[in-house]
């Protein structure tokens, strides 16, 4: 028990610390532009299909589940505004969160595991090239803007998935449909939702670098650190939200 | 002239001062090594498989944190230098890892172009380009130049790495078992390799190696590690011949 709190603390600490190097070095030259983007291309391309696809079945399995309620309460008007409330300001963002904690920041903590294993990293540091700017501080900023674009992509897909819900039941206009929508939202409904995901996009990339930066030596920690990553990713994604929901809570009465 | 040249050879150029490392607190693995290379010279460093030899060299390019005990290079001790000033330095230094350290996303072409590029910005392609063919050729690899390191033998991603140490045109260098995995005819071109790049830029280096020959060929003097300190040191010649039991079993 003593030796798991001793762990956790020591993790813990041990995680600020990154974070805080994360931020020391991140406004000093040299940036890394070209990989920056480079990671940006390669990360949010990855995710981009499995985004998409579960966007447009969140879009779809909300509308015609929602539906049955709306049409007993004669509020099937409001049937798309409600499906686009929930996908920008919930459904979308977790979602697609949760999906980059399992495909990035698995991918990232494995390939800087296998990195740190095999000496790369330690070869880059002796050939005078800082590692931690040149692999992790690319990586998180490309995951903190990625992952809000794909939330966007997400909430697009899905609005475009509900109209197709709309139209198994009922022959809806597109143009009526999304302005529908766009009278439901207001800009205090997008604005929280949107800065949470940055955040969401910085965890996943930072948990998944500090895994891997930080794994052992032997083949078996890649696979470690590219494990405890997700996990870690998810939950903390999780509490992120719950804070942010709360937040808005209060700021919003 | 010739008096000047004498004093470069002989002023040490790497300075090791009772070095301690311990993982833990029950693997005390280096136990006060002393030892002074000179400059332009090639040392052997021979020793049994976990005595420790890896690391001595690792704490010199600060990879590992020494526990206790001075580390000068270049007349620096490194143990004091920050990040910044330690990077001057590891630019004049280079390192050949047991295991090549090739960056497997990269291209033969990019892992030499990855260091030259950023250290030498002022090079144009073009002679980025004809630099990176030139030490391929030197490890006579040029055919694999767009290969991934994924797609190369042990002993090819070895010269690879070599050539990945030497296109920096580092002052030191240290090799970690530099022909282990090797046929004895390529072994026997990397010894050469070695010992030609000591004469034309007049190199140090510290050459941890289990293969005898190679041992034979590049080195001036060798120094043997044993239970964490330096148990002998001498020339071929004088250590081939030695009484000690243990030492003599290295060159059977
Ligand atoms: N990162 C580490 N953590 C814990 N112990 C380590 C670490 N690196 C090395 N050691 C220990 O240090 C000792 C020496 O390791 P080193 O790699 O220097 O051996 P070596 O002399 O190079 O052997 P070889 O000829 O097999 O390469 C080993 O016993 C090993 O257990
Ligand atoms: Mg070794």
């Amino acid at each position: 028990m003593t030796s798991y709190l001793k762990d956790v603390f020591t993790n813990t600490g041990n995680v600020s610390l990154f974070t805080a190097s994360f931020f020391k070095s991140v406004l000093k030259q040299p940036f890394e532009l070209k990989e920056f983007a480079n990671q940006c291309y390669l990360l949010g391309y990855k995710a981009l299909p499995l985004v998409g696809i579960t966007g447009f079945i969140m879009g779809l399995v909300l509308t015609l589940q929602s539906r049955p309620t709306m049409v007993k309460f004669g509020a099937e008007a409001w049937l798309p505004g409600m499906v686009a409330l929930s996908l920008i300001k919930e459904v979308a963002p977790i979602i697609t969160a949760l999906i980059c904690a399992g495909k990035i920041s698995s991918g990232i903590g494995a390939e800087l595991g296998s990195m740190k294993v095999t000496e790369q990293i330690d070869a880059m540091e002796v050939s005078a090239i800082n590692p931690f700017k040149y692999l992790v501080e690319t990586r998180v900023l490309a995951t903190t803007l990625m992952v809000p674009l794909l939330v966007v992509f997400a909430d697009c897909i899905g609005i475009l998935g509900g109209y197709i819900g709309m139209n198994i039941h009922s022959d809806v206009n597109l143009f009526r449909y999304l302005s529908q929508i766009l009278e439901s939202l207001t800009f205090l409904d997008i604005m929280p939702a949107t800065i949470k995901t940055f955040f969401f996009g910085f965890l996943i990339g930072l948990i998944g670098c500090y895994k891997g930066f930080t794994a052992s030596n032997g083949t078996a920690s890649v696979g470690k650190a590219a494990n405890s990553a997700v996990v870690a990713a998810s939950l903390s994604i999780f509490i992120v939200d719950m804070m942010a929901v709360q937040l808005t809570d209060i700021l919003y009465k | 002239m010739l008096q000047q040249d004498h004093e470069i050879l002989t002023k040490p150029i790497i300075e090791i001062k009772k070095l301690h490392k311990s993982f833990g607190s029950n693997n005390h693995v280096l136990k006060g090594i002393t030892l002074q290379v000179k400059a332009g010279e090639n040392l052997i460093m021979l020793g049994k498989s976990g005595s420790g030899k890896s690391i001595i060299i690792k704490c010199l390019v600060g990879l590992l944190a020494a526990d206790k005990g001075s580390l000068k290079v270049f007349d620096t001790d490194i143990t004091k230098l920050d990040c910044t000033q330690l990077n001057i330095l590891r630019l004049r230094m280079g390192f050949l890892f047991q295991n090549s350290a090739l960056y497997d996303s990269m291209t033969v072409r990019q892992n030499l172009e990855f260091p030259l590029k950023r250290h030498s910005a002022e090079l144009t392609d073009a002679e980025v380009e004809k630099e990176v063919e030139e030490v391929l050729k030197s490890v006579g690899l040029i055919e694999a130049i767009d290969k991934m390191p994924s797609e190369l033998s042990g002993g090819m991603r070895k010269r690879v790495g070599l050539a990945r140490t030497l296109i920096l045109k580092p002052e030191i260098i240290f090799y970690d078992e530099p022909t282990t995995g090797l046929d004895p005819i390529t072994s026997r071109e990397i010894s050469k390799l070695i010992l030609s790049i000591q004469k034309k830029n007049n190199t140090t280096s510290m050459i941890i190696t289990h293969d005898m020959a190679c041992a034979k060929l590049t080195g001036d003097r060798i120094v043997i590690l044993r239970d964490g300190v330096i148990y002998l040191e001498g020339t071929y010649r004088e250590l081939e011949n030695s009484k000690d039991e243990w030492v003599h079993s290295f060159f059977e």
